[in-house]
C-alpha cells in the first residue's frame, strides 16, 4: 500500500508542480497590462466627502513609461487648470489661481489628492511590480466571480521610498489584472489602503481597468471611484509636455 | 476715653508706630498677593477667551467631535444666518466669527520659485465688516510692529518672528498652501500688509491673520462657519452665566442625546447615524471648550489656599505684634492697676488701642496694596524674554487684578489678628494680684 502511494506521488508530483504558475511570470503579465509605453486618457474621479456629498473631478492625462506623467484638471471650475507633473520621483503641482509651481515633497506626498482616497505618494508609486516586489503565491480565491491567484508581495531589499511595503493581491487568472489589493505598511499588518478594479475594458489585446475604487482605511469617508472615460495607448507625446515650463502654458 | 487713648498712642511711638508699620506691611502684602493671584488667573482666562475660545463657543456637533484637528469640512452651514440669529436673540453678548486653519506659507523669489517654506497656523477674523469688536479684542494696533492692518482683500498680518525667520518684509507677496474643505490642495497668494507681535510665543513663531472672507474663499467654504464665539461684556467670564446660556441654547438647537454627553468620542461615533443632525449648532463654555474646567477649579482652589495661607501667616505675625505690644507694657499695666484703675478698664483700653492700630495699619496697608496692585494691573511686568521658547498660550505680561474683595480682604489679618493678639495677651491683666503690684514694680 505504501509502495502504491509512493508510486502515485512520484508520477503525479511533476504534474502538480507544472500546474503552479511562475510568480514572476504573473507579475510580469500584470505589468504588461497596467504599465504602458505611452498613453493619453481622460478620467473622472468621484469623491464622496464626509458630508455624503459627491464631487466629480475630470482630468486629462499623458504618460510616458513608468515615471513620467502629466495630469491636468478640466473640471470643476475651481480645479480647472490645476496640473500635476511627475518626473521620476519628483512631483510638481501648478495652480493657475496663484500662478505658482510647487514641488510636492516630504509629508505632503502623503496628503490626499483633491480630497480623494489617493495620495500624491500613490501617484508617484506606480512602477513595475516586478522591479519593486518579491512575490509569493499564497493561494487562490474568487473575487467578483473571477478566479484569482492570491499573491503576497514584499518590497525587495534595497528598494526605498515605497508607500506600501507589503501588498496582498488578487490577480485575475486569465486577464492578469490585479482585481483587488490590500496595501500594508512596513509591519505587514497595518492595512493602509484597499483597491479594487470594479469594471474592466478591452483595448486591442490589452485588458485595462475601466473603473477603480480606492479606500484609504485610515481616513473617514466613503472611498473614491476612478473611472477611465477614454484611453489611447502608444500615442506620440511631445517632450515639451513633460517639462516644468509647460505647466504654465 | 478714645481721644485720651489716641493721644497716648501718638505720643508714645512704641505703642503706635512699630505695630502700625507691621500691620501696614502685613496688610499690604496680603492685598497685593491677592490681587496678583487674581491677575494671573484672570489673564490666563482672558487670553484663552480672546485668542481661542471666547466665553462661549458655538460649533457644529461634528466639528466639536474632532475639534483638535480643526475639521473645517464639518462646519455649520448658513453661518451668516446663525450670526444674525445670535445677535438678535442674545444681544447681551458680543458675537464674532472665527476661522482657524493650517498650512504651509511659501515665500518665493523673482522667478516665483520657492525660497522658504514654513508650516503656519492661521486665524481668519472679520477685518472689513462694520462690527469691529473682534478687531478691538485682539488689540492689533498695539502689537503692530511694521506696516498696517489689512486694508483690502488679500492682505494678511504676519507674526514678526515668523517674517524674520522667512526673510519676509511688509509689501511682499507670499503663497499659502492649504487644503479646501473638499480636500483639494489650495494655493492662494496673499500680500503681507503688516508685521505683528502677538505677545504670546507660540503665536509669534507661526501665526498669520487674514480676513475671514479671504480664508473662506481659499478653503472653498462658501457661507459655512466653523466657530462663532460669544463674549460677555467687560471681558469678564462668569461661569454660572455661561453654563445657563449653554443649557438654554443647546436645549433649543440640539438633539437631547447630546445634553448629557458631549464627549468628543461620543460625538465622533455618531458619524453614521442618519437620524442625528451632526451639523446642528452646539454651544460650550470656555472652560469646557479648552478643557480648562479642571485646571480652573484647581487653580481657583490653589489661589484660595495661597490667599488663606497668606492671611493666616499675616494673622500670626500681627497677632504676635499685639501680643508683644501688650507684654512690653507689663509694667505700665501694673502701675495703672496699682493707682486704682480697674482691670476691666485697662483691658478695654488695650482692646480699643489694638483696634485703632489695626484699623490705621489696615487702611494704610490696603491703600498701599491697592496702589501697587493698580500699577501692576495697568503697567504689568513683561516676562517675554523668559518665555521665548514657551509653547503654552500664556500672556508674556503679568498683571494684577483689583477685585472688590481686594478692598476688604486686608481687614481680616489687619484688624482681627491684632485684636486677637491684644485680647489674648491682655488676659494676663486679670491674673495679676493687686496686693503684690508694688512689689512687682520695685523690681
Amino acid at each position: 500500500m505504501r509502495n502504491l502511494a509512493g508510486f502515485i506521488l512520484i508520477f503525479t508530483l511533476p504534474g502538480l508542480l507544472l500546474a503552479q504558475p511562475d510568480v514572476e511570470e504573473i507579475l510580469k503579465r500584470i505589468d504588461q497590462q497596467m504599465v504602458t509605453e505611452s498613453s493619453e486618457a481622460t478620467a473622472t474621479m468621484v469623491i464622496t466627502n464626509r458630508r455624503g456629498r459627491e464631487t466629480r473631478i475630470t482630468s486629462r492625462s499623458w504618460s510616458q513609461g513608468e515615471a513620467t506623467s502629466l495630469v491636468e484638471y478640466l473640471s470643476p471650475a475651481r480645479e480647472k487648470g490645476v496640473k500635476m507633473l511627475r518626473l521620476d520621483d519628483v512631483l510638481w503641482m501648478y495652480s493657475p489661481q496663484a500662478d505658482r509651481v510647487i514641488q510636492i515633497s516630504g509629508h505632503m506626498l502623503r496628503q490626499s489628492v483633491s480630497g480623494s482616497d489617493l495620495s500624491y505618494e500613490d501617484m508617484v508609486d506606480n512602477g513595475k511590480l516586478l522591479d519593486i516586489y518579491d512575490a509569493a503565491l499564497v493561494g487562490e480565491d474568487v473575487f467578483m466571480d473571477r478566479p484569482c491567484y492570491l499573491l503576497r508581495l514584499r518590497v525587495k531589499e534595497g528598494v526605498k521610498d515605497i508607500a506600501y511595503a507589503q501588498r496582498k493581491v488578487w490577480v485575475d487568472k486569465t486577464r492578469y489584472l490585479p482585481l483587488k489589493e490590500e496595501r500594508y505598511a512596513k509591519d505587514g499588518t497595518t492595512l493602509l489602503k484597499n483597491f479594487e478594479i470594479r469594471e474592466v475594458m478591452k483595448i486591442g489585446d490589452r485588458w485595462y481597468p475601466k473603473e477603480m475604487y480606492f479606500k484609504d482605511v485610515l481616513a473617514k469617508g466613503q472611498g473614491t471611484r476612478y473611472i477611465v472615460d477614454d484611453i489611447k495607448f502608444g500615442v506620440d507625446i511631445p517632450d515639451f509636455i513633460f517639462t516644468k515650463a509647460s505647466l504654465r502654458e | 476715653m478714645f481721644q485720651f487713648l489716641m493721644k497716648g498712642m501718638l505720643r508714645d511711638r512704641h505703642r503706635s508706630l512699630l505695630p502700625s508699620i507691621v500691620v501696614t506691611l502685613g496688610v499690604f502684602l496680603t492685598v497685593f498677593m491677592y490681587a496678583y493671584m487674581k491677575g494671573i488667573m484672570g489673564d490666563m482666562l482672558n487670553n484663552s477667551a480672546r485668542m481661542e475660545s471666547g466665553h462661549v463657543k458655538i460649533t457644529s456637533l461634528a466639528y466639536r467631535g474632532e475639534v483638535d484637528i480643526l475639521p473645517n469640512d464639518l462646519a455649520m452651514e448658513d453661518g451668516a444666518g446663525m450670526l444674525v440669529m445670535l445677535r438678535n436673540n442674545y444681544p447681551e453678548l458680543s458675537w464674532s466669527e472665527r476661522l482657524k486653519f493650517g498650512g504651509l506659507l511659501d515665500a518665493f523669489d523673482e522667478n516665483r520659485e520657492t525660497r522658504a517654506q514654513v508650516g503656519v497656523g492661521g486665524i481668519g477674523i472679520d477685518f472689513f465688516g462694520p462690527d469691529d469688536a473682534d478687531r478691538t479684542r485682539w488689540d492689533l494696533e498695539t502689537g503692530l510692529r511694521a506696516g498696517t492692518l489689512p486694508q483690502q482683500s488679500g492682505d494678511i498680518l504676519m507674526a514678526e518672528l515668523l517674517a524674520k525667520q522667512m526673510e519676509i518684509s511688509v509689501g511682499d507677496d507670499v503663497t499659502l498652501i492649504s487644503a479646501t474643505v473638499n480636500g483639494s490642495m489650495s494655493l492662494q497668494n496673499f500680500h503681507v500688509a503688516g508685521l505683528i507681535h502677538f505677545g504670546t510665543p507660540p503665536l509669534d513663531r507661526s501665526m498669520i491673520m487674514a480676513d475671514i472672507g479671504d480664508v473662506k474663499q481659499m478653503l472653498d467654504m462658501g457661507d459655512w462657519s466653523s466657530e462663532i464665539l460669544g463674549f460677555f461684556p467687560l471681558s469678564y467670564y462668569d461661569d454660572a452665566l455661561a453654563a445657563a446660556l449653554v443649557d438654554t441654547f443647546n436645549t433649543m438647537h440640539c438633539d437631547p442625546l447630546f445634553m448629557d454627553n458631549d464627549s468628543m468620542a461620543f460625538v465622533a461615533n455618531l458619524e453614521h447615524d442618519e437620524h442625528i443632525d451632526r451639523f446642528a449648532p452646539y454651544m460650550v463654555t470656555m472652560l469646557d471648550d479648552s478643557n480648562m474646567r479642571e485646571y480652573y477649579g484647581y487653580t481657583t482652589k490653589a489661589g484660595s489656599i495661597v490667599s488663606m495661607v497668606m492671611i493666616f501667616a499675616m494673622g500670626i505675625v500681627l497677632w504676635n505684634t499685639g501680643l508683644m505690644g501688650a507684654i512690653r507694657r507689663y509694667a505700665e499695666m501694673g502701675l495703672r492697676l496699682a493707682v486704682g484703675e480697674s482691670k476691666g478698664h485697662v483691658y478695654r483700653s488695650l482692646i480699643i488701642e489694638s483696634i485703632g492700630v489695626g484699623v490705621l495699619g489696615t487702611l494704610i496697608g490696603t491703600a498701599m496694596g491697592l496702589a501697587a496692585s493698580y500699577w501692576l494691573q495697568e503697567v504689568g511686568i513683561n516676562f517675554g524674554d523668559m518665555m521665548n521658547n514657551g509653547t503654552m498660550l500664556m500672556p508674556t505680561i503679568v498683571r494684577a487684578r483689583i477685585t472688590p474683595e481686594a478692598f476688604y480682604i486686608g481687614f481680616f489679618p489687619g484688624v482681627l489678628a491684632t485684636l486677637l493678639g491684644a485680647a489674648l495677651s491682655g488676659l494676663r491683666i486679670f491674673k495679676r494680684d493687686t496686693s503684690s503690684l508694688f512689689k512687682e514694680l520695685e523690681t
